[in-house]
C-alpha cells in the first residue's frame, strides 16, 4: 500500500510546513501545500475524492463570490482564502480542512480545466472572462475554449453559468445540467464577436444573439435586481452588503450555487449578508488618522465595476481615490490596459496616482482630464496625505496584496 | 494643411482594440489641440462606411477571428486604400500591421493582406512576449519602446524598410515596417503614449512641422521604460526573469 503512505506522508509534511509558515507570521495558505505536492504531485484528485466539491472561476469576482459560498454553506467548509488560487493554495486549503467536509475552491481561469478533470462531480461556477494579464493568457477566446472542450469532455460536470458574458454561456453550453444566472457583465469588449462561429453579435439591452449560428443569451433563472433576488419566478428580499453592482451579480451566482449544493435560499442570502469584508476587500480601517477601504482593480472590466463601486462608497465626489497600479507578474507585465479603463469617470474627484506604474497611470489620467497628485510613495503612505474621508485605495494585484498585508499587521 | 481640421479615423476599436489601442487616437487628438489644431476622432465600428479621406488612419491589435473579419471588412471597403493613395498617414499595429501586408497567416494557411505595405506574416516558434525597445531607423524618432505580445512576426519586402533593430531581439532583429506614411509595429496597444517623438513624426507628415511640446509625464513615461529595457539588458535582466517564474498567486 505505497500509495495511501505517501499521501499520509504529504499530510504530515503539510501539517509540519503549516506549523513553519505561522511560526513566520504568514497565513499559511499556500505553503503547505506546496510542500504537500512535492511530496506526492497528484495529490489533488485524491483530496477532493469522496466530497462535495465546487469550483469557482472567471477573471473578476473569484475571491468574492467563493466567500459568499463559503459562507452560505457554514463553519468547517474547506476553502482557499486570499486568492490563493493555484495547486498549492487548493491542497492546503483542503488539507487543512476535515476529509469529508465541503469544498469552495477559487480557480484560476487557466487551471480549471485539469481540476475538472480531476473532480468531475464537482459543481463549476463560472464568472466571466475578460481581457486580462494578457501577457500570460494571451487571448481571452482562447480561455473560453479551453472550458468548452474541458466541459464537452465531461459534460456531467453541474454548472452554474453568468448568461450574461457570451464567452461563458459558449463554454458552459457544452455541459447537460447548467443554472443560468443574469450574473452581469458591463464590459463588452472582449466578446464582441461570437464565441462559436466569429460573427459579430447582435446587441440589444442585456440580451446578445449571434444573426449567425444562433448561439444567444440563455434565459436565466436566477436575476439579481436592486433588492431582490428573483429565483424560478420567486422574490426572495435581497439584504446587500457589499458595495456595487458587480457584487449583486456575484451573489446571485453565489446563492444559485449553495443552492445547488443543499442550502435553502433564504438561509444562504443570510449567510452571505453577514459578509462585511472579503480578504481584505471592502472594510473599513482606520489609517494615520484617516478612514481607509481598500479595493482590487486589475483589468479594465474590473474597473468598469471598480468605478460604480467608488461612486456607490464616495457619492458626490466626496472623499479621495488613490489609483495603485504596479505591473509585476501577478498584475500583468503590460499596463496598456490602463487606456481601456474609463477614468474619465474620475474627473471631478480628488485623485492621488501611485504605484511602481504611476507614470503610465499619470500619463493615462492626463489624457482622461482628470486631475491628480503622483505621489510613487507607498500606497497606504500616499493615502495619508488625502484631503478628504473616507480614501478608497484601488490597486492592482501586488499593491493590494502589500496594503492588505500592512493593514493586517497593524490590526 | 494647418487651418483645416484633422481627422483622426480608429479603424474597428470593437476588432483591433485588445491592448487599449484607443489610447493612440487620444494621445494624437491632445497634442494637437494643445498646439491649437482642430481635430477629430472618429470612431470607425465595423457597421460604418470607412471615410475614405481622412488624415490619419489607426489599426490596433486583436484576436486571430476579428482579425479577419476587420480585414474582409477593409477590403471590401477599399476606403482605406483610398487613403493611403491620397496620402494619408497609417498607424498599423499588431494585428492591424498584419493585415496592411501582403499575406498573413489564417486559420489554413497563408491569406492574402491588404497589400498596403510590403510585409509579409509568418509564424515564430513560440510568442513574442514582452518589453521591447525599438531603434528607430526610418523616423528620426530615437528609441522605440514598449510591449509586445505576438505570434506572427512581419517581415519588410523589397518594397518597405524594417521600422528599427530590436533589443532584447528574442530571435528576431528587427521590428516593424515603413513605407511611405504607413508604418506598422508589433509596439502594441498605446504605443503613442510611451513614444511622443513618434506621435509627433505622424503629426507632422499631416500638419508640418511641430514644435516641441511640453508634456513632462508622457516624457518621463518615455525615459522610465527606455532606461528599464535597454538598461535591463545590463543589469538585473536574470533575476527578473527568474523572479517571473516565482509561484505567484492571484485573485
Amino acid at each position: 500500500m505505497a500509495a495511501p503512505n505517501r499521501v499520509r506522508l504529504a499530510r504530515f509534511a503539510a501539517r509540519g510546513a503549516g506549523f513553519a509558515a505561522r511560526l513566520r507570521g504568514g497565513r499559511a495558505s499556500v505553503f503547505p501545500g506546496y510542500v504537500a505536492l512535492k511530496v506526492k504531485p497528484d495529490l489533488v484528485p485524491t483530496l477532493l475524492a469522496g466530497r462535495p466539491v465546487c469550483l469557482v472561476s472567471g477573471t473578476n469576482g473569484k475571491t468574492t463570490t467563493t466567500a459568499m459560498i463559503t459562507a452560505a454553506l457554514g463553519p468547517g467548509t474547506a476553502t482557499n482564502r486570499d486568492g490563493a488560487n493555484l495547486p498549492a493554495g487548493w491542497a492546503s486549503a483542503l488539507l487543512e480542512a476535515a476529509r469529508s467536509a465541503p469544498a469552495v475552491l477559487e480557480v484560476d481561469e487557466a487551471y480549471l480545466p485539469a481540476l475538472l478533470e480531476a473532480a468531475p462531480h464537482a459543481l463549476a461556477v463560472l464568472l466571466n472572462l475578460t481581457r486580462d494579464q494578457l501577457d500570460r493568457h494571451s487571448e481571452t477566446r482562447m480561455l473560453a475554449e479551453h472550458w468548452h472542450d474541458a466541459l464537452t469532455s465531461h459534460p456531467e460536470v453541474r454548472v452554474v453559468a453568468n448568461a450574461d458574458d457570451p464567452l461563458v454561456a459558449w463554454a458552459a453550453s457544452a455541459a447537460f445540467h447548467v443554472t443560468w444566472v443574469a450574473g452581469g457583465g458591463e464590459w463588452r469588449a472582449d466578446a464582441a464577436a461570437c464565441p462559436a462561429c466569429g460573427s459579430l453579435l447582435d446587441r440589444v439591452g442585456g440580451e446578445w444573439s449571434c444573426p449567425a449560428c444562433g448561439l444567444r443569451r440563455p434565459q436565466p433563472t436566477v436575476v439579481p435586481t436592486l433588492t431582490t433576488l428573483r429565483v424560478g419566478g420567486v422574490d426572495y428580499p435581497l439584504r446587500v452588503s457589499l458595495p456595487g453592482r458587480a457584487n449583486r451579480g456575484n451573489l446571485a451566482m453565489a446563492t444559485a450555487a449553495a443552492n445547488l449544493l443543499g442550502m435553502p435560499i433564504d438561509r444562504a442570502l443570510a449567510e452571505i449578508a453577514g459578509l462585511r469584508s472579503v480578504s481584505g476587500r471592502y472594510g473599513r480601517h482606520r489609517v494615520n488618522g484617516h478612514e481607509v477601504i481598500v479595493l482590487l482593480a486589475k483589468n479594465p472590466a474590473g474597473w468598469c465595476e471598480t468605478l460604480d463601486v467608488i461612486d456607490e462608497l464616495l457619492p458626490d465626489h466626496s472623499g479621495t481615490v488613490v489609483v495603485a497600479v504596479n505591473a509585476r507578474g501577478p498584475d500583468g507585465r503590460d499596463p496598456s490596459w490602463l487606456w481601456d479603463v474609463p477614468f474619465e469617470q474620475l474627473a471631478g474627484r480628488a485623485v492621488i496616482a501611485t504605484g511602481e506604474r504611476a507614470t503610465d497611470l499619470a500619463v493615462r489620467l492626463d489624457h482622461a482630464r482628470v486631475t491628480y497628485t503622483k505621489d510613487t510613495r507607498p500606497p497606504l503612505v500616499a493615502a495619508a496625505s488625502a484631503g478628504a474621508d473616507p480614501v478608497v485605495v484601488a490597486a492592482t494585484y501586488t499593491n493590494f496584496l502589500a496594503v492588505s498585508r500592512e493593514l493586517a499587521r497593524d490590526g | 494643411m494647418a487651418d483645416s481640421v484633422v481627422d483622426i479615423a480608429l479603424i474597428f476599436p470593437e476588432l483591433l482594440g485588445t491592448y487599449g489601442d484607443g489610447g493612440n487616437a487620444l494621445v494624437l487628438a491632445r497634442r494637437l489641440e494643445r498646439r491649437g489644431i482642430e481635430n477629430r476622432i472618429l470612431e470607425i465600428g465595423i457597421d460604418d462606411p470607412v471615410p475614405r479621406s481622412a488624415a490619419i488612419y489607426l489599426l490596433g491589435g486583436g484576436e486571430d477571428s476579428p482579425q479577419f473579419t476587420a480585414l474582409n471588412a477593409l477590403r471590401t471597403s477599399g476606403a482605406l486604400a483610398a487613403g493611403v493613395d491620397a496620402g494619408a498617414v497609417v498607424l498599423a499595429v499588431c494585428a492591424g500591421f498584419q493585415l496592411v501586408g501582403t499575406t498573413l497567416w489564417g486559420p489554413d494557411g497563408p491569406v492574402d493582406g491588404l497589400g498596403l505595405l510590403d510585409a509579409a506574416t509568418t509564424r515564430a516558434p513560440s510568442r513574442l512576449v514582452g518589453e521591447v525597445a525599438v531603434r528607430d531607423e526610418q523616423l528620426d524618432t530615437g528609441w522605440l519602446v514598449g510591449f509586445e505580445n505576438h505570434r506572427g512576426v512581419t517581415t519588410p519586402g523589397a518594397g518597405a524598410n524594417p521600422l528599427g533593430t530590436r533589443t532584447p531581439e528574442r530571435g528576431f532583429a528587427t521590428d516593424g515596417a515603413v513605407h511611405g506614411r504607413v508604418v506598422g509595429t508589433y509596439l502594441h496597444g498605446p504605443v503613442l503614449a510611451r513614444n511622443p517623438r513618434l506621435a509627433d513624426r505622424l503629426l507632422e507628415w499631416v500638419v508640418g512641422p511641430l514644435d516641441p511640446l511640453a508634456d513632462p509625464q508622457a516624457d518621463l513615461l518615455h525615459e522610465e521604460r527606455c532606461a528599464e529595457v535597454i538598461g535591463s539588458r545590463a543589469r538585473g535582466g536574470a533575476a527578473r526573469a527568474l523572479s517571473r517564474r516565482l509561484p505567484w498567486r492571484r485573485p
